[in-house]
């Protein structure tokens, strides 16, 4: 097992050097350099501008500021915020817990209401509630985000008043970040409502987010529910006198999840994509936010380092799906 | 009163194109203690008879019955949980398929105990001790080993060897094994079925063999029930059965042996059993039968007594010649 886990990350290796790179040369195929957006239509003298230029390297041959920029992070520096002189881990960090509650949030609820739909839809296959599981789950999943945010904004907060619009807590808490994670934080604080509140401006974001989720879990949970329900080992369970609780809950479900476990962990890309748009539309101020902010100010650095650890932590979720997967499936584990 | 009492059964198969009865009619008995070999080529109804008394199914099959009764009690009232607690302690089933029969993500010790806490309600250690008991008494070598093992660790002989040690787990009554050395290798095949019998021998439960290779029906079984189409066509002792078969296509079958055949070409039997599309509309095999007459086209056979094996016949045979036929030495069938 541990030498999986290390076969499986050096091949992370040639990955990032693509994802640097194509973060790298996208971003300057976009008009506009960090100095340019700054400073705004009325320009600066041409001396001024290549100095600033020349500050920043970017007065280099673009193949030489990569090279360079590989260099910087090989040693673990990931830069600074051009337009808020931070260090790009140092604001990373400070947002990514809240990134990290609304996507873990959202998962959860895919999972949650998933795998469940999912099974039933597959053990009542044909009938009126498999039908309208998997229509809700095709449109959810061809729900556009921006536009799904904005129709439970429009219902559930404008309309019926019931929750709030953005943000992660009412402006009338306030209490030092700990873990970074709010519901935790807001228990900690121990201020009354806290928790509520902070807990009502979860509800959209999290539905939002995990609506595709949920409507692929379920779509694949229910797909291979049926397969796997017509093999001969389920067949076994029944001829056992199990309960069908048993026989589909533990017999199939076990089997049907492996393959239900890696579309799980290849969610967490699309996840993250979402959560980009998710958190704009709900003002959440977590890594999304951060991430269009620095295109909108071509702020290089926090874009190739943004970019960067979120597919760090993609691959190291899909790295620990694999592993998981191993403990779900006894022939992977042992074939290795 | 016999063990399983099997009256009128038929199975019908909702499928796309319409029903399909894939059981007709079917009646048979099981006494406690007795084999019973249930013979038939692929599509006979014979797998799908005895899945309908184990209550395994799916959805698309109706069952019908006049009687379906496992010691004394109507299977067809129960309620699925009464069944359930029937089903997998009283009787029990082995499969065709070892190596798919057996649940890839669990350990074998899991799937024997399993059966031990849901019908008995033992406890960890007796379900421990009462599992290393089977493996030992299934005859698989180092049974402590075994138990952690899963499934795809097993060969096919010995996950045969687990699903027999699964079905014995609770002393059932009754065992159905379903054509359980089919996917096994020639020398695992003798070794299986030798275990079977021991096994049966030694507890005393009813076995119902499903088979379709003669060699093993001579071999195992104390009477035989040839099925065709779906419909039982002919019962009898297993040594009368060979001597003397009063069903032209059980006779047809015996003869097609090779430790049997005369001549130097094996006989065959022409065509092939007839699917849910070209369903004759009297006797099932006449389109096959040497000795079809009109009246066999147009008359649905009658059931003959146990004088002449309950032969579904017009003309059942006697020592090779139908009785009652205008043409005794039958027409030539191009084999």
């Amino acid at each position: 097992m541990f030498g999986f886990i290390i076969r499986r990350t050096l091949l992370v290796i040639p990955t990032f050097l693509a994802i640097a790179f194509l973060t790298f040369v996208a971003i300057r195929l976009v008009p506009g350099d960090p100095i340019e957006v700054r400073t705004g239509e009325r320009g600066i003298s041409a001396a001024r501008l290549a100095e600033f230029r020349h500050e920043l390297g970017l007065d280099q041959p673009v193949w030489k500021q990569f090279l360079d920029y590989l260099w910087q992070i090989g040693h673990g520096d990931l830069g600074t915020s051009i337009s808020t002189h931070a260090p790009v881990l140092q604001e990373f960090l400070t947002l990514f817990p809240a990134t990290i509650e609304l996507a873990l949030c959202a998962m959860i609820f895919a999972v949650v209401l998933g795998i469940p739909a999912g099974v039933i839809a597959a053990t009542r296959r044909g009938t009126f509630i498999d039908y309208s599981v998997m229509g809700v789950a095709l449109t959810g999943f061809s729900m556009p985000i921006f536009w799904w945010g904005l129709l439970l904004i429009l219902l559930f907060s404008v309309q019926l008043d019931l929750t709030p619009v953005s943000g992660r807590i009412d402006l009338l808490y306030y209490f030092d970040p700990v873990t970074g994670f709010m519901l935790i934080d807001s228990l900690l604080s121990g201020q009354d409502g806290a928790f509520l509140s902070a807990l009502s401006h979860l509800i959209l974001p999290t539905i939002v987010l995990g609506t595709i989720p949920l409507a692929t879990i379920a779509r694949m949970t229910r797909s291979t529910m049926l397969e796997v329900l017509g093999e001969d080992y389920v067949r076994t369970a029944r001829a056992k006198g199990l309960s069908p609780f048993r026989v589909v809950g533990i017999h199939a479900l076990r089997n049907a999840l492996i393959p239900v476990v890696t579309v799980i962990g290849l969610q967490v890309g699309t996840l993250m994509a979402g959560a980009v748009l998710t958190e704009y539309i709900f003002s959440w101020p977590g890594i999304g936010t951060w991430l269009i902010e620095s295109i909108q100010r071509r702020d290089y650095p926090v874009l190739q380092g943004g970019i960067l650890l979120i597919s760090g932590i993609v691959i190291l979720i899909n790295i620990l799906v694999d592993v998981l997967y191993g403990v779900l499936n006894p022939r992977i584990r042992h074939g290795r | 009163m016999a063990l399983l009492e099997i009256n009128d059964l038929s199975v019908d198969f909702d499928t796309a194109s319409g029903l399909f009865r894939a059981v007709d009619g079917v009646s048979l008995s099981v006494d406690a203690g007795e084999i019973l070999a249930i013979v038939g080529e692929s599509g006979s109804g014979k797998s799908v008879a005895m899945l309908a008394v184990m209550g395994l199914l799916p959805w698309s099959a109706t069952v019908t019955a006049k009687r379906l009764a496992f010691d004394g009690r109507d299977l067809l009232t129960l309620t699925p949980r009464e069944r359930r607690k029937l089903v997998g302690k009283d009787m029990a089933m082995i499969f065709q398929e070892p190596m798919s029969s057996l649940n890839p993500c669990f350990t074998v010790g899991f799937q024997i105990g399993e059966t031990l806490k849901v019908h008995l309600g033992l406890d960890k250690t007796a379900r421990r001790l009462r599992t290393l008991e089977l493996l030992a008494a299934v005859g698989i070598p180092d049974p402590e080993r075994r138990l952690t093992a899963f499934p795809h660790q097993l060969s096919g002989g010995i996950s045969q060897r687990v699903m027999i040690a699964m079905a014995l787990a609770c002393r059932p009554k009754l065992i159905i094994a379903d054509e359980p050395t089919t996917a096994l290798d020639v020398t695992i095949q003798a070794q299986i079925l030798d275990l079977l019998i021991a096994l049966q021998r030694e507890t005393g439960t009813g076995l119902v063999l499903i088979t379709h290779d003669m060699g093993v029906v001579a071999e195992t079984a104390e009477r035989v029930s040839v099925h065709y189409a779906g419909q039982k066509i002919e019962e009898q002792p297993v040594r009368a059965l060979f001597d003397d078969p009063h069903h032209p296509y059980t006779a047809a079958l015996l003869a097609a042996l090779p430790e049997r055949a005369k001549g130097r070409f094996l006989p065959s039997i022409p065509g092939t059993v007839p699917g849910q599309f070209d369903r004759p509309p009297a006797c099932l095999f006449e389109p096959r039968c040497r000795f079809a007459t009109d009246r066999c086209r147009e008359k649905v056979p009658p059931r003959q007594g146990a004088i002449a094996g309950f032969a579904l016949c017009h003309y059942p045979l006697s020592h090779g010649r139908p009785i009652g036929h205008p043409r005794p030495e039958g027409r030539e069938v191009a084999a």
